[in-house]
């Protein structure tokens, strides 16, 4: 059977290198396999997070050879195995240890944004009607498995580190999720250009190149929030019609 | 030594899937304040992997549909092993817990008029499934997650719990140990609720990720509590089986619900072969006709693919033991074949199930629009588990409570697709609020430092021991052992074997030693893992030798008929004094009149 090198991150936030390991590898086999067949065999210690192992879960986020992919979507077919594949943990968050970074933040992130608000159900029972077509609009948004490969590359928070005054895509994607869901009523557009600095983004799109899901994270998500966020903040109509009612 | 940081909340919650998060909202709600212990991150649980849908007879596609209706199905498809009152109340409440996830943001797929839409699933005699597309799963765990991080929980990330802490009889806290550092952590608690989930990693083939081990189950046992019917686990149809490594991955049954037939290598439509008589009337007797059903035409009945999981999973080994599997050893299920009776099927496939659609494409390179897949059983869900009251969710243990797959009850001896989402949300909320209120009613208990010392000396004795054999080689035994022994067909003489094999794995899981530190530490935790996966595996063999018949999920080859003297007999679990498992059977509890009137009536 044939064999491939896998070059692994091992260490943590004091320090560390990148370490070798040979492993018996065969046709199908992803990133992960490799990974948990190392684990299992020779280093029983070697951190790494996975839970389904389908894509579906967002666990397994790490970068293979330099770019930012989850492990268990990634063939050996697509990788050059003449030469050792490289492992890193995502960049942007702090080590934990090998494999596995602190993406806490991100959590406390969330948290901070403001919740679904629906409108008054539409018929008696306490339900509501909408369209499929309504549906559809948002659904791409909500496909987010919360990887946080977009967090990882995009550069304001990988290199300038602005995690006090960024959101990042992930969660521009979650707004864009609420503001676009055909029941909300909350109005997020001022947390958006303050605190939550989508000003920032200078949709480079590194962030839909590495979309698992394939989300369109710049075009549908983050242009038409900063288009909202223009028209709310700097209108010259709405800015007259607010002075007279005294709104925001 | 065992240094720890304590944790106080009213009501702790071991589990963030649906079930543990739906129960954390409950007991929010109800005033109680609430800490949620997850094995991985926040929203990585299980039932992302849901992909079908929830089940709750709503009757927006086909008003014919009800509770009594939904009831009946269930208990027929648990083979009337299911406990009547859990299966009465989540037929009766799923409905609302379906529409109050829409009030916390969730978007199901519509119907022409702009309600919830429903699709067909095995064993359910009407369109009951609310889904979006096939990742139903992750809109609903996302849902609840986003919902109940503003409820104001305390969530405790990457953390597992090791014990239950007691004061008497009753549970009143947890030790646990957290994966990032390694450090343990005390949880005093006024009521505990157990949402861990099912044990499939005691299993070699299985759709189940790392974490399920076991955990609830075997933590309500050390603590006292009953499980029931373990024998019962249910092995999914349609588990990927090329290539290797992602072999048991899960092929929703949507794919079916679709209009997906499955096929033997000589291209035979194997399914119409054999139609239990509990389901002959309502199947259909021509491909046409079970086409028909799956496009919505009201008065077609269901094609055989969606017999009940434990029916269609036993045709496919038939198939394959046969010499009329596919290559990889499984069988065909193709959906690409629809493209002879519609329109644009591809695109049509690509919207019904995306997810499959890029799982097979990316997993292995197949088009699902031109191509069968292959597919063959993989080890899915346990129907078995912690006893509990049917009202409260409560287990035989005082403050210990259990919701989802690792409670057992609704299901019977037989799940059907669907009905484990609407179970999560059903008995998740029962749970929370129950908890609450016993957390209310009881206040707090005291903690045991001697418990909690003698625990956490043996969470850290791996590292003591040098020299010892690592844990993933016990853990990959049992589940080879497992698989090959107490798997999908049985034998009495195989599953002794089985017994006798847990006990040297058990010997060799004492002297295994870890390397490395404690900062997140795989090795460390799949050791500690192996106490749980022992536990429950021996529980499933032993109740699985007992049941000398062949039954919903369980299927005995030398005990291949159905015998109603032991379809009356529940399997009952518990810790012996002395540290052995005991076993012993219970007569079902007798159903109300006018329940069995609804299952006479809807037969």
């Amino acid at each position: 059977m044939a064999k491939a090198t896998f070059r692994i991150w091992r260490g943590d936030a004091d320090g560390g290198e990148l370490r070798d390991y040979t492993t018996e590898v065969s046709e199908g086999m992803v990133v992960l396999d490799a990974v948990l067949q190392i684990q299992a065999d020779e280093a029983n210690d070697l951190a790494v997070r996975w839970n389904c192992k389908a894509g579906k879960c967002g666990s397994c986020s790490a970068e293979v050879n330099g770019v930012p992919k989850l492990m268990c979507m990634t063939r050996l077919n697509e990788l050059p195995l003449e030469k050792p594949v490289t492992l890193h943990p995502m960049k942007a968050f702090p080590l934990v240890k090998d494999l596995v970074t602190d993406v806490s933040w991100n959590f406390e992130i969330k948290k901070r944004i403001k919740p679904f608000k629906p409108r008054p159900p539409d018929a008696e029972d306490g339900t509501w009607r909408m369209a499929q077509s309504d549906v559809d609009r948002v659904m791409e948004f909500r496909k987010c498995v919360e990887c946080f490969l977009c967090q990882d590359v995009c550069h304001v928070l990988r290199e300038h580190q602005l995690f006090d005054g960024f959101i990042g895509p992930r969660f521009l994607v979650h707004v864009a999720a609420l503001e676009m869901h055909p029941l909300d009523t909350e109005n997020r557009l001022e947390a958006l250009r303050t605190d939550q600095g989508i000003g920032y983004c200078n949709i480079t799109k590194c962030c839909t190149n590495v979309c698992p899901e394939n989300i369109t994270i710049t075009d549908n998500a983050i242009i038409p929030l900063k288009e909202r966020v223009v028209d709310e903040a700097y209108d010259p109509l709405r800015r007259f019609f607010r002075k007279m009612t005294g709104g925001r | 030594m065992s240094e720890h940081q304590i944790h106080e909340h009213d009501v702790l919650i071991i589990g963030a899937g649906g079930a543990g998060l739906r129960a954390a909202i409950a007991a929010s709600a109800e005033g109680a304040t609430v800490g949620v212990v997850c094995k991985s991150l926040l929203g990585k649980a299980h039932t992302v992997m849901a992909e079908g849908g929830v089940a709750a007879a709503i009757g927006n596609v086909d008003d014919r549909d009800n509770w009594r209706v939904h009831f009946a199905d269930t208990m027929r498809g648990g083979q009337y092993l299911n406990n009547w009152r859990m299966a009465e109340l989540h037929a009766k409440e799923a409905p609302d817990t379906v529409r109050e996830l829409e009030a916390w943001g969730a978007l199901f797929d519509r119907t022409d008029d702009g309600r919830i839409l429903q699709r067909n699933f095995g064993g359910h005699a009407y369109p009951r499934l609310a889904h979006v597309g096939d990742r139903t799963g992750l809109e609903m765990i996302r849902t609840l997650q986003d919902y109940g991080v503003h409820q104001g929980m305390d969530v405790h990330m990457e953390c597992t719990v090791i014990t239950l802490l007691e004061d008497g009889e009753r549970v009143v806290g947890a030790l646990a140990y957290d994966r990032e550092k390694g450090h343990l952590k005390v949880f005093h608690a006024k009521a505990v609720v157990l949402a861990t989930g099912g044990i499939g990693k005691a299993f070699k083939i299985t759709s189940n990720s790392w974490e399920y081990t076991g955990d609830g189950h075997t933590l309500a046992y050390d603590a006292g509590a009953e499980l029931i019917d373990m024998e019962f686990i249910q092995f999914h149809p349609t588990g990927m089986m090329w290539p290797p490594s992602v072999r048991g991955i899960l092929v929703t049954e949507g794919v079916r619900g679709e209009g997906g037939v499955l096929r033997n290598a000589n291209g035979h439509r194997f399914m119409f072969d054999d139609i239990p008589p509990l389901y002959v009337s309502s199947t259909a007797d021509s491909e046409d006709e079970g086409w028909r059903y799956t496009q919505g035409d009201r008065d077609a009945r269901r094609p055989p693919e969606l017999l009940t999981r434990d029916h269609v999973a036993r045709c496919i080994v038939r198939e394959i033991k046969e010499g009329r599997g596919s290559p990889h050893g499984g069988v065909f299920l193709d959906i690409s074949w629809i493209k002879e009776r519609m329109p644009k099927a591809a695109e049509h496939i690509k919207k019904k199930l995306p997810s499959m659609y890029h799982q097979f494409k990316r997993l292995a390179d197949l088009d699902i629009t031109e191509q069968p897949m292959e597919v063959g059983p993989t080890t899915h869900y346990v129907m078995g588990g912690v006893r509990v009251d049917a009202d409260t969710q409560m287990s035989t243990v005082p403050g210990l409570f259990a919701a989802g797959e690792c409670a057992a009850g609704l299901h019977g001896a037989n799940r059907l697709g669907g009905n484990s989402l609407s179970d999560l949300l059903v008995f998740g909320n029962r749970a929370g609020v129950h908890a609450a209120r016993f957390a209310k009613e009881r206040g707090a208990g005291t903690i045991n430092d001697a418990q909690v010392e003698e625990a956490g000396r043996a969470t850290l004795a791996p590292f003591e021991r040098v020299g010892g054999e690592g844990p993933y080689q016990i853990q990959n035994a049992l589940q080879d052992m497992m698989q090959d022994q107490v798997g999908i067909v049985r034998t009495g003489e195989d599953m002794q074997r089985a017994l006798d094999g847990i006990q040297q794995l058990r010997d060799r899981a004492q002297r295994v030693s870890v390397n490395g530190n404690r900062v997140y530490n795989p090795g460390w935790h799949t050791a500690l893992d192996l106490h749980s996966l022992l536990t429950v595996a021996e529980a499933v063999a032993r109740s699985a030798i007992t049941r000398k018949e062949s039954r919903g999920a369980h299927f005995r080859e030398d005990h291949p008929e159905k015998d109603e003297s032991e379809g009356n007999l529940n399997t009952v679990i518990t810790k012996h004094p002395d540290g052995s498992m005991a076993l012993t059977r219970e007569p079902k509890r007798e159903m109300p009149a006018e329940l069995r009137a609804i299952i006479e009536e809807m037969k």
